[in-house]
């Protein structure tokens, strides 16, 4: 504070003796107020739609309550001993549990709840929750005798982990990671590790759908900012189109015209081009999601493209070629550098709208051709494994972030251009 | 008007005729011819075909009809890369994401030269326009008049035999203006190159060309060199396009070796060189240069007719006096008068006569 430390008598003051600076704030002061009462209602709609919506999801991620709001006194006795092994007191505490929550209809929540990390074991817990209410002690023959199970170490070290508030179990197996009976974690089994390829898939035809786009919308977009207006305008609508059309309605008509039986097998085969035999497979693989894909992303990169590559005055490209440069040297050395923002832009936005895309893979994808996020639907709607989902959509969001970062350090977010 | 090449024909347009859309010719039967190392420029209203003209040199445009012809070869179908033909834009043009260094350097590059000679030679243009201190900047961190300089400074820096500029100084203010037309045309002295040199401000036509070609309407009005234009118009546009000029129709009484007898529709009768006015009873429109007008009889050549004047404003300009005077009817007859000493104000509501040497006013054809 260069001003606190300065002589009083050398500071600025207005013509009646206040200090300018504060004279300053007073005089804008009702300006800001009535600025900032303009932004109230925005900011709100964002905070209730946005901020709190992702909050809730970072806080699901890690959310660690389903087994430890009913499991208490076991609870208690992991955190009286960190590392000991089960002993007497361990299993007394656990049958305690097991009445407690069979009689609040909670068993089955705690044994979801393991099973996710040891799976198997919901069974064990909601068939050992009726019985438990006969145990007697000691309490480890009698839980033993009602199942063997009980005595699994990663049982307990799933148990032990479950039993916090917390966890980074959900982010553990978003990364194919799993409790191993030591409690350390280690690499899921070969045919469990499902999603890193899927973040793999989704980033690879990620860039590819952008790759594509780019190389197709560069050129419309180059038309649309030089052609006459009449003509530009009506490719503005071609392009527009698909924006006014459900989305639905195109992913389907790429199923018509692309499957198997389709239009454009149909036409191969008629022309003799392939056989019956060899119709091609472009439907419910990746070709399939790349191919619909491309074609819906396609505006998202012509916009940016177009807007930056309207304010590139045609006199640039002359001046380069009356000094001596060839139409190709024009192209790569004047006009390409001066579109980057745009390039840029539509990238990004192609990217992460390709990353985070539900429907059309889910419904031309198949088997190979889903992404991360067709996998968070099937955690959020079928096994209601909400943690795991957000863990998961936390993790796109993250590497989204992150890419974003990298562009600011590489390109610099200010030379972006979206309009 | 035919143009007899009185040069070595450094640059030809032969019979060209430009249209854009098929139906109306921007350019109509264009016949030009530039001499190495003259400074030529087009003048002319907005619309009247310069920019397309030159367009058409550097070959941004094709020609519809007729020949362009650099150094006696045909160019129209040398692509513009080729042509070897320096261009100043009127935007300038400098490449954004180039600072100045890269800018001048980039025409050298492409034509494969070596790095040292490309400093040497961006070096020695930047120096030209005294710039070489901004070599690192980019365009966006100059001010326009030093962008101008740049964007000369790159269009000299391959040594080409010709340099097209359209308007170059259209976006600068007045003082700076006047500054680099006498750059520029310092630089086309020294440097001997050729310059075809589009603008639409008269006065910056006037001080810096060898000739000047006056444009309307897809045609050359006049070719000539700047005094010649300004004293002797060959028709009523150029008269009234070039400086300021006042207007007085009426019809040729006599004709006799080049002199006019003309009688103005208020029954006066006026001395006038007949420049394209041929026959007695013609209708005609006498042009005179306001400066040339006289009003005090002993400066009057003997013999001259005078005409009854009216003043009607009288406006104090420092170094001149301009008065408005009601003349045969007309109402904006202007006169300007040098602030001598001993010089007399006029007042309004003032009869005086007014007259001229018959070599100052011109007779010419109605447009
Ligand atoms: N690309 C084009 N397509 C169609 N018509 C054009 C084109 N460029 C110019 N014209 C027309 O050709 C005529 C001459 O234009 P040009 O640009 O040569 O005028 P100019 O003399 O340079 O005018 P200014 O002083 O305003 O620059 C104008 O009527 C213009 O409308
Ligand atoms: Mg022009």
């Amino acid at each position: 504070m260069a001003n606190a430390d300065m002589p009083a008598d050398t500071m600025l003051r207005t013509a009646d003796g206040q200090p300018l600076k504060s004279a300053l704030a007073k005089a804008s002061r009702k300006a800001r107020i009535r600025a900032f009462l303009l932004v109230v209602p925005l900011l709100i709609f964002v905070l209730l739609t946005f901020v709190i919506p992702i909050g809730q999801m970072l806080s699901r991620s890690v959310n660690n309550d389903q087994f430890s709001e009913s499991m208490i006194n076991i609870g208690v006795w992991f955190d009286e001993n960190p590392n000991a092994e089960p002993d007497e007191a361990a299993y007394a505490a656990l049958a305690a549990d097991l009445v407690y929550s069979a009689a609040n209809r909670m068993i089955g929540n705690a044994g979801t709840r393991i099973n996710y990390e040891v799976p198997g074991t919901r069974s064990l817990f909601t068939s050992s929750g009726r019985k438990a209410k006969n145990l007697k002690a000691p309490f480890k023959e009698a839980l033993l005798e009602l199942d063997e199970d009980w005595a699994r170490p990663d049982l307990w070290a799933a148990m032990r982990s479950a039993s916090g508030t917390t966890t980074f179990n959900f982010y553990q197996a978003a990364v194919d990671r799993k409790i191993n009976a030591d409690g350390q974690f280690e690499r899921a089994d070969e045919n469990s590790r499902i999603y890193m390829t899927l973040f793999g898939r989704t980033f690879a035809l990620s860039v590819v759908i952008t790759g594509l786009c780019l190389l197709l919308g560069f050129p419309i977009a180059h038309l649309l900012a030089t052609l006459p207006l009449r003509k530009a305008s009506l490719l503005m609508i071609l392009v527009l189109l698909p924006f006014w059309t459900s989305l639905l309605v195109r992913t389907t008509s790429w199923m018509v015209l692309l499957q198997g039986q389709g239009v454009i097998n149909n036409v191969l085969v008629s022309l003799g081009i392939v056989t019956e035999d060899g119709r091609l497979e472009m439907m419910y693989n990746q070709t399939g999601t790349i191919i619909a894909m491309t074609h819906i992303l396609l505006p998202f990169m012509i916009l940016p493209l177009y807007s930056v590559m309207k304010t590139i005055p045609p006199s640039y490209a002359r001046a380069a070629r009356s000094l001596g440069a060839t139409s190709w040297t024009t192209f790569r050395r004047i006009y390409l550098p001066q579109t980057v923002s745009g390039i840029g832009a539509g990238g990004i936005l192609c990217f992460i709208l390709a990353v985070g895309y539900y429907i059309t893979p889910a419904l031309v994808g198949g088997a190979d051709g889903t992404l991360i996020s067709n996998q968070i639907a099937f955690h959020m709607q079928n096994s209601l494994n909400w943690s795991l989902a957000a863990a998961l959509a936390t993790m796109l969001l993250a590497s989204v972030l992150i890419l974003y970062w990298a562009y600011d350090r590489l390109v610099g977010i200010d030379n972006m251009k979206l309009g | 008007m035919v143009n007899e090449p009185q040069n070595d024909g450094f640059v030809v347009f032969d019979h060209v005729q430009k249209s854009y859309d098929g139906e109306a010719l921007v350019v109509k039967d264009l016949n030009l011819s530039i001499g190495k190392g003259e400074f030529l420029t087009m003048l002319g209203p907005s619309g009247s075909g310069k920019t397309t003209c030159l367009m058409m040199l550097a070959g941004f445009e094709t020609a519809t009809h007729g020949d362009i012809r650099l150094e006696g070869r045909p160019i129209n179908e040398v692509p513009p890369h080729k042509r070897g033909i320096g261009m100043v834009f009127q935007n300038y043009a400098l490449f954004p994401h180039m600072t100045v260094g890269e800018n001048l350097s980039f025409p050298l590059e492409v034509r494969g030269m070596g790095k040292s000679e490309r400093e040497a030679k961006v070096k020695r243009a930047l120096d030209m326009v005294q710039m070489y201190s901004f070599i690192n900047r980019r365009p966006a961190q100059l001010s326009g008049g030093q962008q101008q300089r740049i964007a000369l400074a790159r269009a000299l820096v391959f040594d080409p035999g010709l340099v097209l500029m359209d308007e170059p100084l259209g976006a600068l203010d007045k003082q700076l203006r006047e500054h680099m037309q006498f750059e520029i045309k310092h630089l086309h002295e020294s440097l001997g190159i050729t310059v075809v040199y589009v603008t639409h401000d008269q006065g910056e036509a006037l001080t810096m060309s060898d000739r000047v070609a006056v444009f309307n309407d897809g045609r050359i009005q006049q070719l000539a060199p700047p005094d010649e234009l300004y004293e002797r118009p060959q028709n009523s546009f150029v008269a009234q396009f070039i400086g300021e000029n006042n207007k007085l129709e009426g019809v040729v009484e006599s004709i006799d070796n080049g002199r006019a007898l003309v009688r103005l529709g208020t029954g006066e009768l006026i001395d006038a060189t007949a420049v394209n006015v041929t026959a007695k009873g013609q209708k005609t429109v006498v042009s005179i240069r306001p400066e040339r007008v006289e009003y005090k009889a002993e400066l009057l050549p003997s013999g001259a007719h005078t005409v009854d004047a009216e003043v009607l404003e009288f406006i104090y300009m420092g170094d001149l006096f301009r008065t408005r005077l009601r003349v045969a009817g007309s109402d904006d007859f202007v006169i300007k008068s040098r602030n001598t000493s001993g010089q007399r104000m006029l007042k309004p509501g003032e009869k005086i006569k007014i007259g001229w040497a018959p070599d100052d006013a011109r007779a010419l054809e109605p447009s």
